[in-house]
Order: structure tokens, then sequence, then C-alpha cells
């Protein structure tokens, strides 16, 4: 595993971004009880650029992205946003740095007591302080770059399609324009046409919009239709990062039976007899 | 492992759990206090806790009043008591009856309910999703259900308590033959305002528990539909046990000598 622990400290990018980083992640450990998922995770996210993050089941990824949002304290490292030490910041603090985010949730997380107009305007108005009938308008600007429908305003998130409530997550993402949109599982659960149609939002948010991204996938077709780079995490470590070009031709055994989907290989399944 | 060290375990296990009990209700009442107030959320929950309950909580009161001015007749006619029947029925109402079945009533219907909805919100990361969107789940989730217990409570506890009163009074003149005048005379006679503030105490104490028990479970919610039916269940088993328990405690404060 030589390819292990490609960069730490204060040093320069450890996956090859140009530019200053939005996100500089050095040397971050997270453990839960005995288990240690993630063991030094090194990643940096530059302006306008959308990173995905690819591993297996249970290999971290999702702990990633909740220490960098706040939702999990990492035990040791430092998470830089715009060059702001953000690990440990509460309160009002960390509510300003959370609101340069945007985050679309794996089941896109809507909340079921309000429609979808007030979902994608909830962060404009409970964390903005904008009056409901101009954040209403917003939405629905938003959610039309989704393609979603002024029709659809009203209704609650159960009266949608798991595709349409994506398309509602994400336009509950950007809808206070954030500086960096996360994606977590972007694809998962949807039709092949449908997951097209919200990897084609994503490029069009970091295209057009403006944001970095930061993505967790296992869909390798979306990885290669949204990344600009990709990094693969292993056991709680990069093992490996580089443009998104670059990943058939790595040489990292690891990389490689992951995005062939290799039973035989360095990964092994972590299978347990019941 | 021997005896002892798995009772240490458990008392410790206990010690844990009640100190991130405590924690989670400071954290919950401090943001009662604090801006921003979301009036349109703290007005839904007053609804659903006091609106919605007092059907629930009228028919407990009408039939435990009705029921304790029969028991009682028929106890106190052994020793030629009956008179009593009607002081019996109002402080056993305000200070006993009224707080602890509505408090019951509204753990079943409200502590349950709270518990699943913030536990469905916990597996689904709607709360993940407030913490990103720069909203505080205290604030937004916990908050304004306390304040909705600590103070809808104690008015459904008044209702209860007229109701079940005016159950007592049908059953005792209209079946037991009482004087009306002289029943309601005997009503109004013994009865202190300390009798209806103690419950009305009470209630809001247990209004709290509630709520705290429901916000508390649901917001640990472990993963899964399991997860969520467990938090529901342990939610209101642990809040009406503490309601008999610090119903005793505040009846102790109020009343020993």
């Amino acid at each position: 595993m030589n390819a292990r622990g490609n960069g730490s400290g204060n040093g320069p990018a450890p996956n090859g971004s140009t530019g200053a980083p939005v996100i500089r992640m050095r040397d971050v450990h997270k453990a839960f009880g005995p288990k240690k998922v993630l063991q030094g995770i090194d990643l940096d996210v530059g302006e306008r650029e959308s990173v995905v993050i690819i591993g297996g089941s249970g290999t971290g990824k999702s702990v990633t992205l909740k220490c960098i949002l706040g939702l999990l304290e990492p035990d040791k490292g430092s998470i830089k946003v715009d060059g702001e030490e953000v690990v440990g910041l509460t309160g009002q603090a960390r509510d300003r740095i959370n609101a340069k985010f945007g985050m679309l949730f794996q089941g896109a997380a809507l909340f079921d007591s309000l429609s979808i107009w007030e979902n994608v305007a909830f962060g404009l108005i409970q964390g903005r302080g904008m009056g409901r009938a101009e954040a209403k308008k917003v939405a629905i600007e938003k959610m039309g770059m989704v393609g979603l429908g002024k029709h659809v305003a009203d209704l609650f998130p159960a009266e949608m399609s798991v595709g349409m409530q994506k398309r509602a997550g994400l336009a509950r993402a950007i809808a206070a324009d954030p500086e960096i949109v996360f994606f977590d599982e972007p694809t998962t659960g949807l039709d092949p046409i449908m997951a097209d149609v919200i990897n084609e939002l994503i490029v069009h948010v970091v295209k057009d919009v403006g944001c970095s991204a930061l993505t967790i996938t296992h869909d390798m077709a979306s990885a290669r239709k949204i990344a600009n780079r990709v990094a693969m995490l292993y056991e709680g470590r990069i093992i490996w990062a580089g443009p998104v070009d670059q990943i058939d031709r790595s040489g990292n055994e690891y990389l490689d039976q992951f995005i062939h989907g290799r039973p035989e290989g360095p990964i092994q399944l972590q299978v347990r007899a019941l | 492992m021997n005896f002892v060290a798995l009772i240490g375990r458990a008392f410790l296990g206990f010690l844990a759990t009640a100190g991130r009990l405590v924690l989670f209700a400071l954290a919950g009442v401090s943001h009662i206090f604090r801006p921003p107030y979301y009036y349109r959320l703290i007005w839904r929950q007053m609804v659903d806790i006091g609106y919605y309950s007092l059907p629930v909580v009228g028919l407990t009161g009408l039939f435990a009043g009705m029921v304790l001015a029969l028991q009682s007749y028929t106890g106190f006619a052994r020793f030629s008591a009956e008179g009593a029947v009607a002081t019996v029925v109002v402080l056993s109402m305000t200070r006993e009856l009224g707080p602890v079945l509505a408090g019951l009533m509204v753990a079943g219907r409200i502590g349950a309910s709270i518990a699943a909805e913030i536990g469905t919100m916990r597996v689904t990361e709607q709360i993940d999703a407030l913490t990103t969107l720069a909203t505080n789940p205290f604030k937004y989730l916990v908050a304004p259900r306390l304040f909705a217990g600590i103070t809808m409570l104690p008015i459904l506890v008044l209702v209860a308590d007229i109701i079940g009163i005016f159950g007592g009074y049908v059953v005792s003149v209209y079946k037991l033959e009482f004087n009306a005048p002289n029943y309601l005379k005997r009503s109004w006679e013994f009865l202190e305002v300390i009798d209806v503030v103690s419950g009305l105490v009470k209630a809001s104490v247990f209004g709290f528990l509630v709520t705290l028990m429901g916000c508390y479970q649901g917001y640990n919610s472990k993963r899964g539909a399991q997860g969520v039916g467990a938090a529901t269940t342990n939610a209101v088993v642990a809040s009406s046990i503490l309601i008999l328990i610090f119903n005793y405690i505040i009846t102790e404060l109020f009343f020993s000598k």
C-alpha cells in the first residue's frame, strides 16, 4: 500500500490541486470507540473545482464530509475553510462557516412538514432573515434552475418522486448562493436517466453558478462526469488523488480494482459470516 | 464478570445517561430564552399539545371525577361520612388526579409523537440538514416543544379539574341524589388556593418532563425504523415513570409537615 499517506502537515497540496484551496484538510483523524474511521486525511478542494471522493462502504467518506460540515468533531488534525480553522468552532462562528456551504443529502433530507418552496427557502428565511415573500421568489427561481416548475412549489416532499426530491434538495443546497456545495451519494437510488440529469445539474452548479463542489460517491459513471479531480479513500486515508482523466492509468492497484469493480485484488471485502 | 462489577457498570451507565439528559435539558431550556424566537413553531406546538389534547384530557378528567364520586360514596357510606364526597372529589382532582392523569395521557399522545417525529428527522438526516442550513436544532426543534409543554399542561389540567369536578357533581346529584346546592357548597368549602396551585405546578413540571423525554429520545434515536420505535417506547415509559416520581417529590414539597 505504498500510495498511502501522500502528504501531511502544512506542506503543499497533497492531491495536485492548484491555487488557494477553499477547503484544506490535514492529518484529520476520527475514531468511534476502538474503530478508527479516519486515519490521517489530507485533502484540498480548490476554488471552482469539483472533487469527488470515491471509496467502498465504511471507508470514511461520509465521516469526512460530516467533519467538514461540523456535524462531527475530528479527534485530531486541521480543517480550514477559506484559510480559517474550523475544527472546534461552535455557535454563531460555526453558523457563519456553514452559511458558505450547501449540502445535498443522500436521501435529500427535505423537511416533511414544509412545502417544497419552504424547504428551498429555509436557509434564506431562517439563516438570513429574508422575508417570506422575497424568499419564495428566490426559491422558485432556484427551483427553475434544477428543472422544477412553479406548480410543485406548494407540494410536500411526500407527494414527489425520489428524483424530484433530489432536485428540490439541490435547489435548497444552492438557494443561498453557497461558496461550496457538498453532495452525498447524489445518484444513489436513481434510475440511470435521472442519475444523469442530477449529474448534469451538478456540473451546471460548478461551471455556471461558480461553486466549488465536494462529492462522495460509489458511482464511477457519476464520478467521471462531475469530477475535475478524484480522491480514493481506503481504510481512512486518501490512497490516491489526481485528475479524473488519469484514473484509468493511475498504476494504483487499489484504484484499479475499485473503478473496475473487480472482486479480486488488494481490497478485501470485510464480509463476516453471521 | 462478578456481581459487584455488574452493579458498578450499571450504576455508571445510569449516571452517564442522567448527565447527558441534564445537559440536553439545560441546552434546550437555555434556547427558550435566547433569540431568535420561532413564534410560528411555538404557536404550532402550543396548538398541538394544548388544543388537540383537550378531548383526551377532558374525557379522562370526566370519568375520573365520576368514578371518584361513586367509589368515595360507597366507601364513606360504611361509616356514615357521605357528606365528605364533594370535598374528596374536588381535592383529589385538583391535587392529584387532574395533573397525574393529564400528564400520563399527554405522555402517551405527545411524548410518543415528539419522539417519533424527531427520531424520524434524525434517521433521515433532517437534523443534520438543519445544522448545515445554519439553524440550531435545539432552538428549532427542542425549545418550542419544551415551552409549549411547560405552558400548555397547566391549562389542560385546569380544564381536566373543572370537567372532573363536574363529573363528580353529575354522579353525586343525579345518581346518588345529593342535594345540589349543598354539594356545591361542600365542594368550595374546603378548597384552598394551594390545592389548585400545587396541581398546576405539577402540570407544568410534567409538561416539561414529557416534552423533554420525547425530544431527548427522538434526538438520540438510533438508525432505522427499529431505532425510532425504541425511541418512542422509551419516551413514553421514561416520562410516565418520571411523572410518578416527580408527583411524589412535588407533593412532599407542598404538603409535607
